[in-house]
């Protein structure tokens, strides 16, 4: 298991390795260091002698991949691609435009961002497979036939209607909860409810369906048809064997679905001002701090990566027959 | 000539689309088992009823994909003709009265007083603070008491019109109805009932009214939603035309080649797919931005700007959702190409390229159909969550998400400015709820798999 674990972790490396040259490439090759000095300071009024200012105060003035000036080492060391990019492997993120550490930053906003995204998670989780295995349970009658019509209905909603309406409804209408803000400990709970069912809410209509896509085809398995012979009842084959054998494309669909929660979390916790990292990420790209949105890309692959590698572990859990080899 | 035409790239790249759908339409006619899947799917009901409502939003936003710039008055005799700079579309002079009566801020549908109150001089020179009568809405009314009369006449004549081409239509559709039996005309003429029944009334009573009010700037929000349709389109389009030749290229190489090709393409894919889509589509559009803004000189008007800004906002989403589609196409062509008839073709001596092109590439035609129909309403939702971020379409680009964005910050107002927030949910949600439904009766057409299941279910 453990040389397993190891080889997974191994295979990660090079795609980190790619997600921070396409980073590299987009920030600095794309545009020039000058480009966004020009940016950051304003187009108009500029001289040379204030962009070199910016580029030395964020460390941009040195080459971008080989310099030759200095000696040794520091002629790979030295540069931007070193000190921009290969720093983020040792989680070095740099200081924002404000000039504050990011990495500070982040320790500080995983906590509020984490109490938002899990229970969206979790929850949304169980209401959609308990949804969807009814719907499967009562497949092709009129309740199946509502029950999709429903969900497509709902995914065809934008979710900022959902965080709009549902902010407008449940604070401005009936004063239930506060519109937007956070507080740490028990009070956060009052902050995140809404937000919490808003997320649920928002991504019903696409999971729910999909889990019943995977349950009726499942359902068409020779399996149950075994199951049903030797007299079991519906109940037991639902429960016991198919949403056994279901679970394998359902955590399949739950890795992609993790940088979609990501994305839920960004719109959602800048709606509701819960200073999570969703919420710094907006303000980072509405103020175009590159420092920041560079930070945020790498964090979120590796989040990603390292999401994937959990679904590899946790598959022969719920599969037998993948073994580590 | 009246008028100058101005071709932005987009309406080229969307009129080339429509063309080549068009010559795919003429194809398929031609040989059954192309024309097969299609025929399935247009004898279902969902698919006739989406394309019915997909109908006027496709129309509305052609119409806006053909741009000129109108002659201006002659000054003198000899002078060489001079054009307007204002690039206008031929929706724009269609509804040229709703263009061109701006307010000078809010007010509510079918109202003929301002949002916000104003200093008034009365006829007798006294100053009173109330809301100032609409410059347009309600204008041809000379008492307001008249205009709940005066809109369900208007409302009525409407329906009349409706009902009157409703049955013209019924009339009209006869001899299709005879030429293809199997399609359900009346589930389409049930749809064009109320689709009727609502266009009607609107455009008879938008002569007059603010028919969805106006916006911060006074623009009337009918007129903005239909312009919107325009970028939705481009954006739903455009972008799975950016996303097919990577998708389909890199999918079945992988899938055909294996070895090292198939091992760096999963590598791309791998490595693209787990950046969170959202982030890596900021940081292009991002950069993007600091391109268009230090190279001024490359977009001689507003328009081309905002143009390339929507161009490249389609191929950066077309680059970052290439990868699901060349999934899909690796796997079946795995599967293709263990099959008899790949392994004949390999013992004719036939070329890779060959078999790639003629025996792989038609095989694998319903994933890519049935992808461009699932990812069109996607896109269009995409697109107003990225305006909303600041990473969308470009501010001057009338899209649902700016809308959106605009009138997001007006929800704390007291009473509430409701109306473009929801003209822009409306719209959005019939389009999308129209091209989710249909794109589900094309995957159940093309999808061997799915018939399958259908069939033992």
């Amino acid at each position: 298991m453990l040389a397993y674990i190891v080889r997974r972790i191994l295979y990660a490396v090079p795609i980190l390795i790619g997600v921070n040259l396409i980073t590299f490439v987009l920030f600095f090759v794309v545009n020039t260091p000058d480009d966004m000095a020009r940016m950051q300071l304003g187009t108009r009024r500029v001289t040379p002698e204030a962009i070199e200012k910016w580029k030395g105060e964020h460390g941009y003035d040195r080459p971008l991949l080989w310099n030759a000036s200095a000696g040794g080492l520091g002629k790979a060391t030295q540069t931007v691609f070193f000190e921009k990019s290969v720093k983020l492997f040792a989680l070095e993120f740099g200081a924002a435009e404000d000039g504050r550490d990011i990495a500070n930053e982040i320790r500080a906003r995983v906590g509020p961002s984490l109490a938002l995204a899990v229970p969206v998670f979790l929850v949304g989780l169980a209401v959609n497979i308990t949804f969807a295995l009814f719907l499967a349970f009562f497949r092709a009658t009129y309740l199946d036939f509502w029950g999709v019509t429903l969900c497509v209905g709902m995914m065809s909603i934008s979710a900022l209607f959902y965080i709009i309406g549902g902010q407008y409804v449940a604070s401005k209408l009936w004063h239930l909860v506060p519109i937007s803000g956070y507080a740490g400990g028990l009070d956060a709970l009052k902050f995140v409810v809404l937000p919490v069912v808003i997320g649920v809410v928002s991504s019903f209509g696409t999971s729910a369906r999909f889990y019943r896509t995977i349950f009726v085809e499942e359902l068409t398995r020779d399996y149950v048809r075994t199951a049903r012979a030797k007299g079991l009842a519906e109940t037991s084959v639902m429960f016991g064997h198919v949403l056994r054998n279901a679970m394998i494309p359902i955590l399949t669909g739950l890795v992609v679905a993790i940088p979609a929660l990501f994305f839920g979390s960004l719109i959602t916790e800048s709606f509701f001002g819960i200073p999570g990292l969703g919420s710094y990420t907006i303000d980072a790209i509405q103020a175009q701090d590159f420092a920041v949105v560079r930070s945020m890309v790498f964090i979120g692959s590796v989040l990603y990566v390292l999401a994937l590698l959990f679904t590899d572990i946790s598959y022969t859990f719920v599969d037998p027959r993948v073994r580590f080899e | 000539m009246p008028f100058l035409p101005v071709f932005l790239t987009t309406d080229v790249l969307l009129w080339l689309l429509v063309c080549v759908s068009a010559g795919y339409g003429w194809y398929c006619r031609r040989h059954a088992h192309l024309a097969a899947p299609w025929v399935r799917v247009f004898q279902t009901r969902t698919a006739v009823v989406s394309v019915v409502i997909l109908t006027p939003y496709l129309l509305v936003g052609l119409a806006d994909s053909l741009h000129f710039r109108t002659r201006l008055e002659q000054v003198g005799a000899g002078s060489a003709a001079s054009y307007s700079p204002e690039v206008l579309s031929l929706l724009d002079i269609a509804a040229s009265h709703l263009r061109s009566r701006r307010e000078k801020t809010y007010s509510a549908p079918f109202a003929t007083r301002l949002y916000a109150k104003e200093q008034i001089e009365l006829a007798d020179g006294r100053q009173v603070r109330d809301f100032p009568r609409l410059q347009y809405g309600g204008a041809h009314l000379r008492d307001e008491e008249e205009r709940v009369v005066d809109m369900s006449r208007r409302a009525a004549a409407g329906l009349a019109a409706a009902a009157a081409l409703w049955i013209l239509l019924a009339w009209v559709v006869k001899p299709l109805r005879r030429r293809w039996a199997a399609v359900p005309w009346g589930a389409a003429w049930w749809t064009v009932g109320p689709l009727l029944v609502i266009a009607a009334p609107v455009l008879l009573l938008s002569e007059g009214y603010h028919v969805f009010g106006t916006d911060k700037v006074g623009q009337d929000v009918l007129y903005l939603s239909l312009k919107s349709i325009r970028t939705s389109l481009v954006i739903g389009t455009l972008t799975t035309l950016a996303m097919l030749p990577f998708g389909i290229g890199f999918g079945i190489v992988a899938g055909y080649f294996r070895g090292w090709v198939d091992d760096l393409i999963q590598y791309v894919y791998t490595t693209l797919n787990s950046i969170p889509g959202v982030l890596l589509i900021a940081a292009a559009v991002l950069m993007m931005q600091v391109y268009v803004d230090m190279r001024p000189e490359l977009f001689p008007t507003a328009a081309e700007r905002a143009d390339f800004r929507l161009l490249m906002l389609c191929g950066i989403l077309g680059v970052t959702t290439w990868t699901g589609l060349t999934r899909l196409l690796r796997g079946e062509t795995l599967k293709l190409s263990e099959l008899e008839y790949i392994q004949a073709a390999h013992a004719f001596g036939v070329s890779n390229a060959r078999i790639l092109t003629r025996h792989i590439l038609p095989n694998v035609a319903h994933i890519v159909i049935i992808t461009v129909a699932l990812e069109f309403s996607a896109l269009v939702l995409t697109e107003a969550v990225l305006s909303y971020i600041g990473v969308g379409v470009d501010p001057a680009t009338t899209s649902f998400g700016t809308m959106i964005n605009a009138a997001r910050l007006e929800m704390s107002r007291e009473p509430i400015v409701w109306w473009s927030i929801a003209a822009a949910f409306a719209f959005m949600l019939v389009l999308v709820l129209a091209a989710n439904l249909f794109a589900d009766t094309v995957r159940d057409g093309f999808d061997p798999r799915v018939r399958m299941v259908a069939i033992a279910a």
